[in-house]
């Protein structure tokens, strides 16, 4: 679904990944973990196609197209979706607008009929249910004002409504208090299945008690270092990530 | 000489002719209050830019243009429907050039104690209507003296006390001509306990240079309600300046909105007294420029008795080489203890070359107040854009979607249902168009 290679980036000159490789199947979760400052939302702003960020070697492909000859909008109408860490306050704009605009634009993309507003609802109505939203929601202006449990939750119900192929999710733990972090775990694990895979982008192993990934990948100075199973992510709790950084260093010396 | 004095000669002599054509006319109390406006603007002369009230906002290309005050000729039009708000049920007034045209107003079943008329009959006659230019502290305005000056036809609204207008009053003024100057006046009267909705709107028939030097005073009376809308989209082309003074009374409840699509020099001038007790206040604002165009809204709002309350929201959007200026000031007289004053000006500029200059000005002798004030001026947000096309909206949308949203915080507050619907889209296009601009 997803194959990176080599993939390197720069933001104002400065080189962040230096030659990411991770293939993405069907079905898979995948969790990518690192130290802060080791590339891991770069990666993620990246693949979602930030333009603030340079590519400057290697290559991406997404179900078979490449990835980074596509704008960003033509990357969520191909079924790429990217869960914020800082989701963005847009003053004036209301949440359903918002949802409805983005979803009969990929419709539109993929020559698919509009949805009009009152079907829309209903469908809103029902994904709400999943990250345990009021409806109030809707009607504020997204992410204004909203705590950032909510805007975390508010993130899982876009992905909800758009059903992306591959979700990325970049600290999506963050700042959420334990209820939170279930109500959005519960969230990603209802939208998996066979045909779609996760990206799960975090700093603390808490998430993947939730979210079990099929793979764990260490990054860091921009490199993975280390790939494993679920356990890895245990080992670096115990272990902390001075192990990796110490292993990394060793394997470069 | 310059310029700026040929120009006022100019204007004197136009106003010698005007004399010369009126007969009988010419010993009437109207023209004596025409001959004292005319000496005003004698001695106060055009601002310059040594002027600190017009610094950023200069007139010389008005000046350099021969207008005529005096045009009696004219074109009407045959049908204005698409000037007018689409759908709302209202008395209809009509000016083209300035001059009523009964044809294309409509005033039927109108309640006992309401007047919405033309004050060109009463003029003609005389008679001075009771109350016009009493509001109207033109004595330092000299666009405002040279419009008492050629008073000639203008809108009279007069709600007796009591009366809650059932339907608002549209006033459209439309130019047909080139070159022409027109100076209406509009005199409301909302008395004691009433409630009224006027909304006044300038349009352009021709697609030449004209120039608007609108005058409107509004009586607020006690425990009052008056919601006021003034909707500017003339051509590119126009000049227009324009006046508006408000005096409310004790508990009334006044709202301004002010909206300034058009023209190619706009300068509203505010200026509202609270000079009663409890008043709430508002005056809102939103302006859209392209081109070349520039608008200066200059907005004074006193309060010169304890316990009231205002709130100034104006917002811009500014593209290509287009000007903004605001100057917001609020004076809280000594008395005006425990006044509530809120203001904000914000801007949206969508091109490096366009600007803004905002200035508040605060001056407050009351020891016991709440005054706030904040001007903003930023771009569209990259973020913003780009979360939006990450959810699949592409560019052109997304920066359509922000805009919108940002003038939409003003038209959000217009109460009159059909008026906001026909807001939202002749303000939608006009965004659209500067957005699609960009690309």
């Amino acid at each position: 679904m997803l194959k990176i290679d080599n993939l390197q980036a720069s933001i104002e000159g400065t080189q962040i990944l230096k030659g990411i490789d991770l293939e993405v199947k069907p079905g898979e979760i995948h969790a990518i973990m690192g130290p802060n400052g080791s590339g891991k939302s770069t990666l993620a702003q990246v693949l979602a196609g930030h333009e603030s960020y340079e590519v400057t070697g290697g290559s991406a492909s997404f179900l078979g197209k490449d990835l980074l000859d596509m704008k960003p909008e033509q990357r969520a109408s191909a079924g790429l979706f990217l869960a914020f860490q800082y989701p963005v306050e847009i003053p004036g704009v209301n949440s359903t607008y918002f949802l409805r605009t983005g979803y009969n634009q990929i419709r539109k993309e993929r020559g698919e009929e509009q949805m009009d507003a009152i079907d829309f609802l209903a469908l809103i109505r029902e994904k709400l249910k999943l990250v345990e939203m009021d409806e109030s929601f809707l009607k504020r202006s997204v992410n204004e004002g909203f705590s950032g449990g909510e805007k975390k939750r508010h993130e899982v119900l876009q992905m909800a409504v758009l059903e992306p192929k591959l979700a990325i999710l970049d600290e999506t733990d963050s700042g959420l208090d334990i209820d939170a972090l279930r109500i959005v775990a519960n969230g990603v694990n209802a939208l998996h299945s066979p045909d779609k895979a996760a990206i799960v982008v975090t700093h603390y192993q808490r998430l993947l008690e939730y979210i079990v990934p099929d793979y764990v990948h260490v990054l860091y100075k921009g490199r993975i270092v280390k790939s494993g199973g679920k356990e890895l992510a245990l080992e670096l709790e115990e272990k902390g990530y001075d192990w990796v950084k110490n292993e990394a260093v060793g394997a470069v010396a | 000489m310059s310029e700026k004095t040929d120009r006022k000669d100019w204007y004197l002599a136009r106003f010698a002719d005007f004399e010369q054509g009126l007969n009988g006319e010419a010993s009437t109390a109207v023209h004596a209050a025409r001959r004292q406006a005319i000496a005003r603007f004698g001695e106060l002369g055009f601002p310059s830019g040594r002027d600190e009230e017009w610094r950023y906002t200069s007139i010389a290309a008005l000046l350099r243009e021969d207008f005529d005050p005096l045009h009696d000729d004219a074109e009407l039009p045959n049908n204005i429907d698409s000037l007018l708000v689409g759908g709302l049920d209202s008395y209809v007034l009509v000016f083209v050039d300035g001059r009523y045209a009964a044809g294309l107003s409509q005033t039927d079943g109108l309640p006992t104690g309401v007047r919405v008329e033309s004050l060109a009959e009463g003029l003609k006659e005389g008679v001075l209507v009771e109350g016009i230019g009493a509001i109207a502290a033109d004595g330092e305005d000299a666009f405002a003296a040279l419009n008492a000056a050629f008073l000639r036809d203008g809108a009279l609204v007069r709600i007796a006390a009591g009366m809650q207008l059932d339907k608002p009053v549209q006033l459209l003024f439309v130019a047909s001509r080139a070159h022409a100057a027109s100076n209406p006046r509009v005199f409301v009267s909302v008395e004691k306990n009433a409630s009224a909705a006027i909304v006044e709107s300038y349009a352009s028939l021709t697609p030449e240079v004209h120039w608007t030097n609108s005058v409107a005073e509004i009586s607020v009376g006690e425990n009052a309600q008056v919601d006021h809308y003034r909707i500017q989209d003339e051509n590119a082309a126009a000049y227009h300046i324009s006046s508006l003074y408000v005096r409310e009374e004790r508990a009334s409840n006044f709202r301004s909105t002010c909206i300034t699509l058009g023209g190619l020099l706009t300068r509203n001038h505010v200026h509202t007294q609270l000079v009663g007790e409890g008043i709430d206040s508002t005056l809102n604002g939103l302006y859209v420029m392209e081109g070349a165009q520039h608008v200066d809204n200059h907005t004074l709002i006193e309060h010169v008795q304890p316990h009231c309350q205002s709130h100034e929201f104006y917002k811009g959007v500014l593209a290509d080489d287009s000007k903004g200026v605001f100057r917001g000031q609020i004076l809280v007289h000594q008395a005006a203890q425990k006044t509530d004053a809120y203001q904000a000006n914000q801007n949206l500029l969508l091109s490096d070359r366009a600007e803004i200059n905002t200035k508040p000005q605060l001056e407050i002798y009351a020891d016991d107040v709440k005054c706030s004030h904040g001007a903003t001026i930023g771009q569209l947000d990259e973020d913003a854009i780009f979360y939006l096309r990450s959810r699949g909206i592409g560019r052109a949308a997304a920066r359509r979607v922000l805009t919108r949203a940002f003038a939409g915080e003003v038209i959000e507050r217009v109460k009159i249902e059909v008026l906001r619907r026909e807001l939202e889209d002749r303000v939608g296009q006009r965004l659209e168009r500067v957005v699609s601009a960009l690309e």
